[in-house]
């Protein structure tokens, strides 16, 4: 975590991500598509946000963005106040481990490693020690109702269960923002009501949380709704009652 | 740091490899095999090339051996039923090179002759050798027990005899042959020594243990040679030899020495004395009835084949492990594309390219490294079965263990960096979508 000071710092005052005029385009032979549109977006710390829209409008791509997965083809993304677009690959990766923490619909765990160890991953590229590592691990583990599974393989993991040690290695490394790709997608209604539980609990203790979702128990769960079409925000939404 | 990352990465190494264990193996294979061919080949070569330098250093490196050769047959002697022989090399060559060649310090004159020997009631075919009393020292031949001829056998002509020590497995079987009387021809010979077994430098560059040599060679095999003074070989053999051809009958033969050991005062003037030697012997042979042998060079030549022998070894192990180490290229492109995902994930979660790079080329490592050895292992124990099995001198040196070890460390970075270093630049999107 001490690397990262020189390269990333946050300010608490302002807010977490803003996005201007942001645009990402790929370019099929001679064909430009344009996926992402002048895109205009400010998120606060420890706001909840859902992202939602049909198949193809560009919310993965948009969640990468804000993850550092991916750079903008133009416009501007502060990061905590640092242009994403000055970063080099490593500095993208720093952030990405220290500050981020991602959710996957596949759960995308790895397969020969147990649950501990899954999620010790981050951890053990910020140069946690091992002893430290596990130890968070396997509070992580219990903190998401696995503390009896900690060395089984995903592969004897249900859905639910594999989700939920995703959640727990997103956590690991105490990010800013959770970003989570339409987590409870790959999931029946119980184990994705278990996963808006853990959020919820999340959103309470003041993680920033942004959510693709097809899911409209989720929007309204969320703080705000941001409805993404054809690259464009079409459309943004505040629910009073939270 | 990087110490306790490498302790982690080994780890995760181990875990991915064992996920896939028969591959690893298979892969491994391509590995052990090329670093025990290696390590037993040069075993092997290294063997056969401290035997034949320590034949050739038993012959004497400060040594010219001079041979008596059949010289080309004449036109006019084919054909004919009997016919009388003579040629070789004499006494007066023998007298020539100690009195007409300035660095010559000592030299050995030996007659030899195939005989057949007795004793109670066994009988061998041996090679009588009529010497002079220091043809041990020259010859580096050891006397194990009892004595070598004397001065004193030489000038009485006595009826003694040294018996080289397979005459003694083949002839005393289990009596002490000190003392013993051996019949040779119609005469008795007591027995006062035993000596090693000698070496025999051949013609042509060979070189055998005893072996029927020159005009004997169709008296077939010996068991071995009994050493009698030149003087009285002289006297009771005289200086005629018949030799039996198989096809046209007997051939009367008259061969004074059949071999003249000079040996020069220092290694350095061994080159120029063979000249002398030749020259001197060129006046006096016309027919090219004679052979020079000379240990020095078989040495220098035993050495470059050696190098020879070296390098296509070094290159034959070196094709096995280039195929060892495109199977492991192979086998890590397929494990990067199918490991694609992991990538991704890694590399969403925070890995750097660099850590990309590292966890695969530490996977690679740990397989060739693993396969290197057990291919020391495997490689060491071949020769080992090739010395017990095939008779066969095999040394294994640690440079050639050290060499395998390294060359398995140079094959695992060198194809694993391609693979790692695709791995790394994979674009982590892309992976993360990869089915
Ligand atoms: N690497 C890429 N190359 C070309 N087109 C892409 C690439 N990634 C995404 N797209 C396109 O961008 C659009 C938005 O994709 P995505 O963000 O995954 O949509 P969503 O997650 O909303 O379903 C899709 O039409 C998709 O085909
Ligand atoms: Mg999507």
């Amino acid at each position: 975590m001490t690397e990262l000071g020189t390269a990333f710092d946050f300010d608490a005052e302002s807010p977490i991500l803003v996005m201007e005029a942001l645009c990402k385009n790929y370019q099929l032979g001679s064909v430009q598509l344009r996926v992402l549109r002048e895109i205009d977006l400010t998120i606060n710390s420890g706001e909840y946000v859902a992202i939602m829209g049909p198949s193809g409008s560009g919310k993965s791509t948009l969640l990468n963005m804000i993850g550092c997965l991916d750079r903008p083809s133009s416009g501007e993304y502060l990061l905590g106040g640092q242009s994403v677009a000055d970063l080099d690959d490593d500095e993208l990766s720093m952030i990405r481990g220290a500050r981020i923490g991602f959710v996957f619909q596949s759960f995308n765990l790895i397969a020969q490693l147990n649950v501990v160890e899954n999620i010790e991953i981050p951890m053990y590229y910020q140069g946690w020690s091992e002893r430290d590592s596990e130890e968070r691990a396997r509070e992580l583990a219990t903190m998401v109702g696995l503390g009896d599974r900690v060395d089984h393989r995903p592969s004897e993991l249900s859905g639910g269960q594999q989700q939920r040690v995703a959640l727990a290695r997103a956590l690991s490394n105490d990010p800013l923002i959770i970003l989570a790709d339409e987590p409870t997608g790959n999931l029946d209604s119980q184990s994705g009501a278990d996963i808006l539980e853990i959020l919820d609990r999340l959103h309470g203790e003041g993680k920033t949380l942004i959510v693709v979702t097809h899911d409209e128990n989720i929007a309204t769960c969320a703080e705000r709704v941001i409805r993404l079409f054809d690259g464009r925000i079409a459309q943004e939404e505040f629910n009073k009652e939270r | 740091m990087v110490f306790f990352r490498l302790k982690r990465t080994v780890k995760l190494g181990v875990k991915s490899l064992w996920m896939h264990r028969l591959r690893s193996t298979l892969t491994a294979l391509g590995i052990i095999f090329g670093v025990s061919s290696v390590i037993a080949m040069l075993a092997i070569g290294e063997g056969a090339s401290r035997d034949a330098q320590e034949k050739i250093a038993q012959l004497g490196s400060k040594n010219i051996i001079i041979k008596t050769a059949e010289p080309p047959e004449d036109q006019s002697a084919v054909g004919q039923q009997q016919t009388l022989r003579e040629y070789g090399l004499t006494y007066a060559d023998a007298e020539r090179f100690q009195n007409g060649i300035p660095d010559v310090q000592v030299i050995v004159p030996n007659r030899r002759i195939s005989q057949q020997a007795l004793y109670r009631n066994h009988r061998v075919a041996i090679e009588v050798i009529g010497t002079v009393p220091w043809y041990p020292e020259i010859s580096n031949t050891r006397v194990k027990f009892g004595r070598f001829l004397g001065s004193t056998d030489m000038h009485y002509k006595q009826g003694v005899c040294v018996v080289d020590e397979r005459v003694v497995k083949e002839l005393f079987a289990f009596d002490d042959p000190l003392g013993q009387d051996v019949k040779i021809a119609s005469d008795y010979y007591r027995v006062v020594g035993v000596a090693a077994e000698a070496i025999q430098a051949k013609g042509g560059e060979n070189l055998e243990a005893k072996d029927a040599t020159g005009a004997e060679k169709a008296a077939g095999a010996n068991v071995g040679g009994i050493y009698v003074p030149l003087t009285t070989v002289k006297e009771r053999f005289g200086e005629m030899s018949l030799q039996i051809t198989a096809g046209s009958g007997g051939t009367l033969e008259r061969i004074e020495l059949q071999e003249i050991i000079v040996q020069v005062r220092s290694i350095n003037m061994v080159l120029g004395t063979r000249r002398s030697i030749e020259t001197l012997l060129s006046r006096f042979h016309k027919k090219n009835d004679y052979e020079i042998v000379v240990p020095l060079e078989l040495m220098r030549q035993a050495r470059d084949f050696q190098r020879i022998f070296t390098i296509v070894l070094g290159s034959i192990a070196a094709i096995s492990l280039l195929v060892g180490g495109i199977g492991i290229m192979n086998i890590m492109m397929a494990t990067v594309s199918e490991r694609t995902r992991e990538i991704g994930i890694r590399r969403a979660l925070g890995a750097k390219k660099r850590d990309i790079i590292f966890q695969f080329l530490s996977e690679t490592l740990l397989l060739t490294l693993s396969g290197g050895v057990l291919g020391i292992a495997l490689g060491s124990a071949v020769p080992l079965l090739v010395t017990h099995f095939g008779q066969m001198r095999t040394v294994i040196t640690t440079s050639s263990l050290l060499l395998a070890f390294g060359i398995s460390a140079a094959v695992g970075i060198t194809f694993g960096l391609y693979p790692a270093y695709r791995a790394a630049n994979m674009d982590p999107i892309e992976s993360l979508r990869h089915e």
